[in-house]
């Protein structure tokens, strides 16, 4: 880590200037910079700390949905009894993401923006090539150990996977991110990795997130996060399903679908393929899982991560079940 | 400099489950250091505060090969704060020390940089400055160019080879290859088990600090008179002259019984620098500045007849080593000694690959053996179609079949038996995947374990003060097993003093010597040593009150007194009953003080200098008419999702044997450990290795995954043991390092009978059950 300077932003504005100067970075909860800080991978000058500017913390349930501030708390926001009953997905998706202490720090607007956990990414000294840091230096994984890497997504340049919970949870209602007054849908603020991997959002230098906002729908109500992992708890994922159903007044013709797949793309995976297969279709265990199969089409692997593509389909099918068996 | 008092008194938590016997041997008295570590008041070794003080950075090998052609220091000389950089050019020469049995070293000097490369992650160079965040910015800017040479990355490399054969390590009787070919039932079959590491809470890190040719070194340490040793043998300084000081130690498993590179390298920071000098490693450095527990591969034949009776076991064992170390994990441990056979033959290679060399974890040896023939044994009972207990009593050792000697006491047979009992183990049906619940198929797995009783020597000082208060001095340490807490109690009960009225010392290298907190010995060694000197300070008690004019008991002519909660009085209750504190006072001393320890007698300087500076007196476990050995059986229950391969341990029931229980509370508390890093073992440690820089890339607290709450379910663990006079002055066996043996084993064991699928690479993750 080498010396920065710190400085503690007063107004919104005086902070998205701040951030817009070179070498400047916004600091929220600190647990994704510090960290990389720590690494040697992120080297800011500057440090512009947001976490004083007031009513950027505030989570607002209405008829139309829920506007979160960026700077709530992970934990606030999935303990808010607004969120667990009109979204239990993203309350899900947040209570199995990182430890209580990290959610206990970390705000929704790091949390978006938290950094592949890619072991060379992470780890400059010993693999200076990385596209993502460094634009067309190579890619050290690939041919490397791969066992958490993407495989939907990918691109020659980089196979990084997209580790983050909660906007899955997001890709999957067609939440939208508020940079001030312009608004991005998650599923256009995540990119691609393509040729260009050090570019991994739709925010330009000087933007800031304010804000998400989730607009409410009874599948969004009936909804679930489903996280796969060696370990119980305090671990990426290795396959997740975000899943929200809804039905017909007969209670078996499924109306509305929303299925979004983690710890298995370079961005948070919108699962349309699975969605359009069962819009329609009777609720029916042998559907889902043909159905969910559709979850990794064009899936590629890179070895060790061969089995995330056997797995994937299996939680998104779980996940839909459960969700239909509590008709 | 403060060395850590504690005293019963002052940290009374009124746990009920203490109980009213919890101050003497064998009760359940609470850690007694427990609050000065939930409160902060307990002080780690780096956390000294000293004048002067300048913090050392390391800078490694980024190349697992080669020699370092250059280091260019141009940039970090001119950073801010900076004020020395240490390169194999610039560290002052250091004298090879002698290893760990004391063999003399080479004579020939010994430079912790390195300028020859054999693994990724060598210390090559070190920055101090006036700040850590100066040392940490200014040695990202050291720039290191090699020379690169290819590797070997691990056992798997096809450079790898067959390895070195350690004949030391082949044991062998009747006609194994024989009788195994004409035997009508054959198993075969290998197991395999990653890098692992200790991954104690705490990384390892130290203060140097020289006074004229007197060094300091407050360091966490597992062995205060070894590492001190160590010391002074690299500096050429007398050792009476360093002083190692670790009052507390943040976890160690084995990773913390050794002077390292990096430790040599900030005393020799400090003493180019003339301050004090603070090094401490980063998490990743902690995964290659000193080695974990190596990879091991296994293979194990078992000829049999029809009724699963062992005629045969045929073993064959390989670990790795570094290109220029040596280590040995003994694989043919657990395998030699668990069952009966009339034919056994094991043989032992080591195979060099560019790692750091690998170390002590927690049961090495007994660990990956016990994978070994417990998963193999369970193989058997399938093959025969019996029970895997039934199995297991078939073929039960009555005698220590490798030694040919009795055992001191084994209550294996026991421990099967209570665990059998409360787990259940009846109600299992013995068909795989015959037990599910909705879409978690359900296994239940049975293995043994072992360790064995490691005897050494200890001295300690025994005080009694002139306030009737009791003082206790040792050099050995306390990392969280419990020393602090059964010294207390052994004085408290010897004296006949409340624990509340002991003050134990501990982690200072000038107080009477210990060998090393490894191999389970600690707790056996020091209580005799205490005993011994508290027999003999109450002695002095005693005969001071029957026999000085002064005392109020000298009318009393007795043979005899009793002391009992801090008072004196005749064993039949005529005569006076006054405290310790006003004996003492009457008869003009200010304090008793004794010394005890558990050499043999006539030992000379060397015999004791040799006792606790090095392993080479150790006492064999089979010395003399006995086999000693701590014994266990782990009943395990897991749940495998039948779509995500996920494994959930939901039920562990443990019974064990380690003789008599010094503080079962604590005892209980360290066999759960055990099993908790079994569980880890089980399913979730590996260290990855990227095989074309041969770097571990997992080489965080994120990435290496040991188990969280979560992955944890009640525990229950059962004493089956009784006292083992054989093993030890009060009776214990080994408590530390048994219970981990064994339960990789057991779950694996389990995952096949939920499963079907027999697991033979540690660790059983998803992708392997998918
Ligand atoms: C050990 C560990 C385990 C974890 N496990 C999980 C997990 O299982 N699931 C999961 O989802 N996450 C996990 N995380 C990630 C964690 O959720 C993120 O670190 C956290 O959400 C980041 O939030 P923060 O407020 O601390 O961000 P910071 O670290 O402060 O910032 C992160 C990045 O976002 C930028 N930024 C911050 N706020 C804004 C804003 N308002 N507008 C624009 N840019 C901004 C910063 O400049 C920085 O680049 C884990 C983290 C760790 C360290
Ligand atoms: S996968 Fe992406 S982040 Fe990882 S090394 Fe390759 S380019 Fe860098």
């Amino acid at each position: 880590m080498r010396d920065f300077s710190y400085l503690r932003a007063n107004s919104l504005d005086a902070a998205r200037q701040a951030a817009a100067l070179p070498g400047a970075m916004l600091l929220a909860g600190g647990t994704t910079l510090i960290d990389l800080a720590k690494c040697g991978v992120a080297e800011p000058e500057t440090l512009v700390d947001i976490t004083h500017l007031e009513g950027l913390d505030k989570i607002e349930v209405s008829e139309r949905g829920v506007i979160i501030g960026a700077l709530a708390r992970m934990g606030h926001v999935a303990d808010h009894a607004g969120i667990r009953s009109r979204f239990p997905a993203v309350s899900e998706a947040l209570w199995q993401a990182a430890s209580a202490q990290i959610r206990n720090m970390a705000t929704i607007g790091g949390n978006l923006m938290q950094r592949t956990r890619c072991p060379y990414f992470r780890d400059p000294a010993n693999f200076s090539a990385c596209n993502k840091r460094e634009p067309g230096s190579g890619c050290s994984a690939i041919g490397g150990v791969t066992r958490g890497h993407a495989v939907l997504g990918t691109s020659d340049a980089c196979i990084a996977m997209y580790p983050g919970d909660l906007a899955v949870a997001l890709v999957a209602f067609d939440a939208t991110v508020h940079l001030g007054e312009r608004q991005v849908s998650v599923d256009d603020f995540f990119l691609l990795p393509g040729s260009t991997p050090n570019r991994e959002h739709a925010i330009e230098p000087g933007e800031m997130i304010t804000a998400i906002e989730i607009p409410g729908s009874a599948a969004a109500r009936r909804s679930t996060y489903l996280k796969i992992r060696d370990r119980q708890s305090y671990e990426f994922a290795a396959a997740s399903a975000a899943v929200g159903i809804e039905f017909e007044a007969d209670g078996r013709t499924i109306r509305d679908l929303r299925v979004a797949l983690g710890g298995v793309a370079t961005k948070p995976w919108r699962a349309r393929a699975v969605e359009a297969a069962l819009i329609g279709k009777v609720w029916e265990p042998d559907t889902v899982r043909a159905a969910s199969l559709l979850a990794v089409e064009g899936a590629v692997d890179h070895g060790a991560n061969h089995y995330k593509i056997e797995l994937a389909p299996r939680v998104v099918a779980r996940a839909i079940l459960k969700m239909g068996e509590t008709v | 400099m403060t060395v850590h008092n504690i005293r019963v008194g002052e940290s009374k938590r009124g746990d009920a489950s203490d109980g009213a016997l919890a101050q003497t041997v064998g009760g359940r008295l609470s850690r007694v250091d427990g609050p000065a570590k939930i409160t902060g008041a307990a002080k780690y070794a780096v956390e000294q505060q000293l004048e002067g003080l300048a913090y050392a950075v390391l800078v490694e090998s980024t190349i697992a090969s080669g020699k370092v052609r250059a280091i260019d220091t141009t940039a970090v000389q001119a950073a801010p704060g900076v004020l020395q950089v240490l390169t194999p050019e610039t560290i002052i020469s250091l004298k090879t020390a002698s290893d760990w049995f004391g063999t003399p070293p080479p004579d020939k000097p010994y430079c912790p940089l390195a300028r020859d490369i054999t693994f990724s992650g060598q210390h090559v160079a070190a920055v101090v400055a006036e700040t850590f965040e100066q040392a940490v910015a200014a040695a990202a800017l050291v720039k290191v160019s090699y020379d690169e040479t290819p590797s070997i990355v691990d056992l798997s490399d096809g450079k790898a080879g067959d390895g070195i054969p350690i004949d030391a390590m082949t044991k062998e009787w009747g006609d194994a290859q024989a009788a195994f070919a004409s035997a009508p039932v054959r198993i075969c079959a290998a197991y395999n088990t990653p890098r692992e590491y200790q991954a104690p809470m705490e990384p390892h890190g130290l203060i140097a600090r020289w006074e004229g040719d007197q060094l300091t070194v407050w360091e966490p340490s597992q062995w205060l008179d070894g590492m001190a040793r160590t010391y002074a043998e690299w500096f050429g300084v007398p050792f009476e002259n360093v002083r190692l000081v670790s009052p507390y130690i943040g976890g160690g498993f084995g990773s913390k019984a050794l002077a390292l590179g990096h430790g040599a390298v900030a005393a020799c920071a400090a003493k180019m620098l003339g301050r004090p000098v603070r090094l401490v490693m980063t998490r990743p450095q902690t995964f290659t500045g000193y080695g974990g527990r190596a990879a091991t591969r296994q293979t194990v034949t078992i000829g049999a007849d029809t009724q699963g009776k062992i005629q045969s076991i045929v073993h064959r064992g390989i670990n790795e080593t570094s290109i220029d170390g040596m280590w040995v994990e003994p694989l043919g441990s657990v395998t030699s000694i668990m069952y009966a056979t009339p034919n056994f033959s094991s043989k032992q290679n080591v195979v060099r690959v560019n790692s750091v060399v690998p170390g002590a974890m927690r049961a090495p040896g007994e660990n990956p053996s016990a994978f070994g023939i417990e998963s193999a044994i369970d193989e058997l009972a399938y093959e025969v179609g019996i029970d895997p207990l039934e199995i297991r009593l078939r073929n039960y050792a009555e005698q220590d079949p490798e030694a040919k000697k009795a055992w001191s006491t084994r209550q294996l047979r026991e421990a099967f038996a209570v665990g059998a009992e409360r787990f259940g183990w009846a109600r299992r049906t013995p068909e795989p995947r015959s037990m599910r619940d909705g879409n978690q198929l359900i296994g239940w797995g049975v293995a043994a374990g072992t360790y064995p009783v490691r005897r050494a020597y200890g001295e300690a000082i025994v005080r009694i003060l002139a306030d009737g208060s009791v003082e206790v001095e040792s050099s050995s340490i306390d990392m969280g097993q419990g020393t602090y807490t059964i010294l207390a109690q052994t004085a408290a009960e010897t004296v006949g003093v409340h624990a509340d009225d002991v003050v134990v010392k501990l982690g200072d290298s000038h107080f009477p010597r210990a060998g090393v907190a490894g191999g389970s010995r600690l707790a056996g060694v020091m209580t005799g040593a205490v005993y011994k000197a508290a027999i003999s300070a109450l002695d002095q008690l005693v005969g001071l009150a029957i026999s000085d004019p002064r005392s109020p008991f000298h009318a009393l002519q007795a043979n005899t007194l009793v002391v009992a909660n801090g008072r004196i009085a005749s064993p039949r209750g005529d005569g006076p009953d006054v405290s310790i504190a006003e004996l003492l006072k009457s008869v003009g001393r200010d304090h008793i003080e004794a010394t005890g320890d558990t050499m043999p007698a006539n030992s000379t300087a060397e015999d004791r200098y040799k006792n606790y500076t090095t392993i080479a007196m150790a006492l064999p476990h089979t010395e003399g008419d006995y086999s000693r050995h701590s014994w266990c059986a782990h009943f395990i229950e897991v749940r495998v999702d039948e779509d995500f391969g996920t494994v959930r341990v939901s039920r562990v029931v443990s019974a064990l044997d380690s003789g008599r229980l010094y503080n079962p509370k604590l005892a209980e508390s360290q066999w759960k450990g055990g099993i908790i890093m079994g569980i880890g073992q089980a399913l979730l440690e590996e260290g990855i290795v990227d095989r074309r820089h041969g770097r571990i890339v997992n080489n965080n607290l994120a990435d290496y995954l040991v188990p969280t709450n979560a992955d944890i379910p009640d525990i229950e663990v059962i004493s089956v043991g009784i006292p083992d006079l054989h093993s030890s002055v009060l009776g214990g066996k080994g408590v530390g390092e048994l219970a981990i043996v064994g339960v990789a084993p057991a779950i694996a064991n389990a995952v096949f009978h939920a499963t079907g699928k027999r697991i033979r690479d540690l660790p059983i993750t998803l992708e392997k059950l998918i």
